[in-house]
């Protein structure tokens, strides 16, 4: 295989972009521009392109443009990715259809509001709840910090939230990203917060709405499976529901 | 108008640990101009140092250690009781953040895992894996959350309302929706990040376009040292993403196209681990000098790692090879140049982050307090932020009789109206130059000649073109109509500081005629104690810059010649 690193001909690509905007009202369309470009060139850096060269008026978030910041979630030819992260010459052809992440608002072309997702992440109360003063008491072994990395390792982009077909049919499920937060504590050896978030997500709203379609594990951009994570709350209510039942009938003999 | 006692802009690492300081005490808000944790700080790999002596055999590390390798790195420009003020706070930083429950890696005691970090005597550096800015940042966003802090994101400050030697407050562009907003404090802390962008190969994150420090200096504020410009030796070719220096700290090799480990020629005793700039200019060298690859890079050669190592040490790097460059470098090795990579010089501050102006602080690397000199320590950068976004709260939050200031609405409506007529006249030059053209011109002059290498003509052609690209910015038209997500409007809006930063970047270049840290004059390759050990101050004046210079502290350590 030759190295992709080797600079690469310019192919033309066709990109079909969606466009709307809220505040103006009107109907969504799609827009297209043509580009000439290395095929190495990401999806970002074609928009980027697109919004210098050809049409200011484009809009869409960026930032770091290296897929650890998580701005740029969208629908790159039906599939949930990163921009900056897909590159024109791992697509099947030349043309590029993009449209904004769904089940949120579209507020201007491809930026999408993010606030309920947001909300969905303030929900599960997203920090360590232990109340260490000592210097060093918060330790944690290695094996148990591997226990949490791949939860630690989401970057919040919604691509996850967004896939989810329950997070579109029922606007109060909490949500992949979010259960998978909240598990990223539950499962930390040094967390000390009491059973009031999980008795909240033991909910058909919360833990339970999840139907393991595994959208989510599909297209994260990070290799999360936010699946393990629901699981595990799962798990963790059921035990604590099991130590209760025990801790009553060991009091009543 | 929106009324706070202390505004916070910029919502990375520094400016979320001076909110995190200030919440619960002080009426405090963030304004960002991306949500937080888009931020580029979640950016930062390899680690931060501290010198915890947690590693086998670095029981002998120590706080003054730790300084005098970042004043020797700096090549003694950095202040030297501030950086100690920063080594000794160090260690409570990563203790802080433990019990905010980062999940750093850890050694078979449970300790934080350090590793070997370039121009360190030991191994200093906590990590988390190769992400530590990402879990620094969210673990900090956590606590910010926690102590349910205002955050105003997806604001981009233009203008900081100075008058008679106080800050009123700032001026920010809304850019959901649209328009400008003032923003009233008693206190006003800068966290804004550096001014990468102003180069074209950069690794910063492409929001990194050294507002703050332009808005400081129109508001007559001094930036210092803004000539010192870090090159990071190994930032993937093509896309200049960051490779981490940890990748060199575990093992990995830089190799030239006649398979040599050529930093044997550079750093015969701390090889591939030497600081940045001297490892940065010994790749452009090889480069320059033929042995490098067509195309202009050099390998850095994971495998002496093996296979577990790098699964384990550096996973992010690894995915980024694949994503980026559709490449494992289990199998084979990594195709690097140096680029852009950071911001020593900065708004200027003392130790506590103060400025010229009472009320107006400045943090992180929009700051140079300085800690880093002329040249910047891997590893110390993170810890920059923690340190002194805290000494900033805590200054804050000790000045209770200056919280009777009371900022003036006819200064904040004056700035609005200046910046809102700025638009307007924009707006109404449809036709105008666009900014792309003075954009493309700016950043490849200042690649091309401002760069690793440096000299005379070449600089003082760059500083009279970014000049003449100054005045045509004043021709430059937007012809997008205001509304939600205007990013014409917000790109014209950061280019205007970009020139800016430019332009003093140039011309404290040109005047220093030295070589010292990042800052190498092939003209003048011997660092000048004797004519330039002194920071470089400028300020604007009358739409002009002007330059002074001020002496460098160095109580702790006499300059000595820097070899590794």
């Amino acid at each position: 295989m030759r190295p992709k690193h080797e600079p690469t001909e310019n192919a033309s690509f066709r990109f079909e972009v969606f466009r709307y905007d809220a505040a103006a009202g009107g109907p969504p369309r799609f827009q297209t521009y043509e580009l000439d470009v290395s095929r190495q060139t990401s999806v970002l850096e074609g928009l980027l392109r697109i919004q210098d060269e050809q049409d200011p008026s484009l809009a869409f978030r960026y930032s770091c443009r290296g897929a650890v910041c998580g701005s740029c979630g969208m629908s790159i030819n039906g599939r949930l990715n990163l921009a900056c992260r897909v590159q024109l010459h791992q697509l099947v052809d030349r043309r590029v259809v993009l449209e904004p992440l769904p089940g949120l608002d579209v507020v201007k072309d491809l930026v999408v509001d993010m606030d309920p997702f947001w909300e969905k992440y303030r929900q599960v109360q997203p920090w360590l709840h232990a109340e260490i003063t000592a210097a060093d008491a918060n330790r944690m072994s290695e094996p148990q910090r591997q226990q949490i990395d791949q939860f630690v390792n989401c970057i919040l982009c919604g691509l996850c939230h967004a896939a989810c077909p329950v997070t579109k049919s029922d606007e109060r499920f909490t949500g992949p990203a979010a259960l998978a937060k909240l598990y990223r504590f539950l499962a930390d050896s040094r967390e000390k917060r009491d059973a009031t978030t999980l008795e909240q997500e033991n909910a058909q709203a919360g833990m339970w709405g999840c139907h393991t379609i595994m959208k989510c594990s599909e297209v994260c951009p990070k290799d999360v499976r936010p699946t393990d994570g629901i699981r595990g709350l799962r798990r963790k209510l059921l035990s604590q529901k099991f130590k209760q039942v025990l801790g009553r009938s060991s009091r009543e003999t | 108008m929106i009324k706070h006692d202390v505004l916070v802009v910029g919502g990375g690492l520094a400016g979320l640990r001076a909110a995190v300081g200030l919440a619960g005490q002080r009426d405090v808000a963030v304004i960002s101009k991306v949500h937080p944790l888009r931020s580029h700080s979640g950016a930062a790999q390899g680690g931060i140092n501290a010198a915890m002596g947690n590693a086998p055999g670095a029981a002998a590390d120590s706080p003054e250690k730790h300084a005098f390798d970042t004043i020797k790195g700096s090549d003694y420009l950095a202040d030297q009781a501030a950086v100690l003020e920063m080594c000794r706070l160090a260690p409570e930083a990563i203790n802080e953040f433990e019990r905010w429950g980062a999940p750093f890696s850890r050694f078979a005691e449970g300790t934080v895992a350090q590793r070997p970090f370039g121009g360190a005597g030991f191994p200093r550096t906590c990590y988390a894996a190769d992400r530590t800015g990402h879990v620094l940042l969210h673990t900090l966003y956590e606590q910010l959350v926690r102590r349910g802090v205002k955050v105003y994101d997806e604001r981009a400050v233009t203008r900081l309302a100075v008058a008679d030697g106080r800050c009123h407050g700032l001026v920010a562009y809304n850019l959901k929706q649209g328009r400008f907003e003032s923003f009233a404090a008693k206190f006003c802390v800068f966290a804004t990040g550096g001014y990468g962008r102003v180069y074209r190969d950069s690794t910063n994150a492409l929001i990194n376009t050294g507002s703050g420090i332009a808005m400081a200096l129109v508001a007559g504020i001094a930036v210092k040292d803004l000539e010192f410009v870090q090159f990071h030796p190994t930032t993937l070719l093509g896309t200049n993403i960051l490779i981490t220096e940890g990748a060199r700290g575990e093992g990995g090799h830089l190799i030239n196209r006649e398979a040599e480990r050529f930093m044997a020629r550079y750093a015969p005793r701390m090889m591939e681990l030497a600081p940045r700039d001297i490892v940065a200019r010994s790749i452009q060298t090889e480069i320059n000098e033929g042995r490098g690859y067509a195309g202009g890079y050099v390998h850095l050669d994971l495998r002496p790692l093996g296979k577990a190592r790098i699964l384990e040490r550096l996973p992010g790097i690894r995915q980024i090879c694949l994503d980026f460059a559709g490449l494992d470098p289990v199998e084979e090795p990594i195709p690097i140049q140096p680029g852009q990579h950071y911001s020593m010089g900065g708004i200027d501050t003392d130790v506590r982050g103060r400025t010229t102006i009472d009320n107006f602080y400045a943090a992180g690397e929009c700051a140079c307090v300085s800690v880093h000199g002329a040249n910047r320590l891997g590893g110390n950068s993170l810890l920059d932020t923690l340190v002194f976004g805290r000494l900033v709260a805590e200054d804050i939050i000790a000045r209770q009789g200056d919280f009777s200031f009371q900022p003036q609405e006819a200064v904040l409506g004056r700035h609005l109206a200046l910046q809102t007529a700025q638009l307007e006249a924009m707006l109404g030059r449809a036709g105008g130059v666009a900014q792309r053209h003075i954009r493309e011109s700016l950043r490849t002059l200042l690649t091309e000649q401002v760069g690793i290498f440096r000299h005379e003509s070449a600089i003082a052609d760059a500083a009279e073109r970014i000049r003449r690209l100054r005045e045509q910015y004043a021709t430059v038209g937007c012809r997008t109509p205001p509304g939600p997500f205007n990013f014409e409007i917000l790109q014209a809006l950061e280019l205007e500081g970009l020139l800016y930063v430019a332009e003093v970047i140039a011309q404290g270049a040109l005047r220093r005629r030295e070589s010292r840290g990042s800052h190498f004059r092939s003209d003048y390759p011997a660092r000048d104690d004797a004519q330039w050990l002194k920071h470089t101050l400028a300020r604007l004046d009358g739409g002009e810059i002007s330059f002074s210079y001020a002496e460098v502290d160095t109580s702790q350590h006499a300059p000595q010649a820097r070899t590794y």
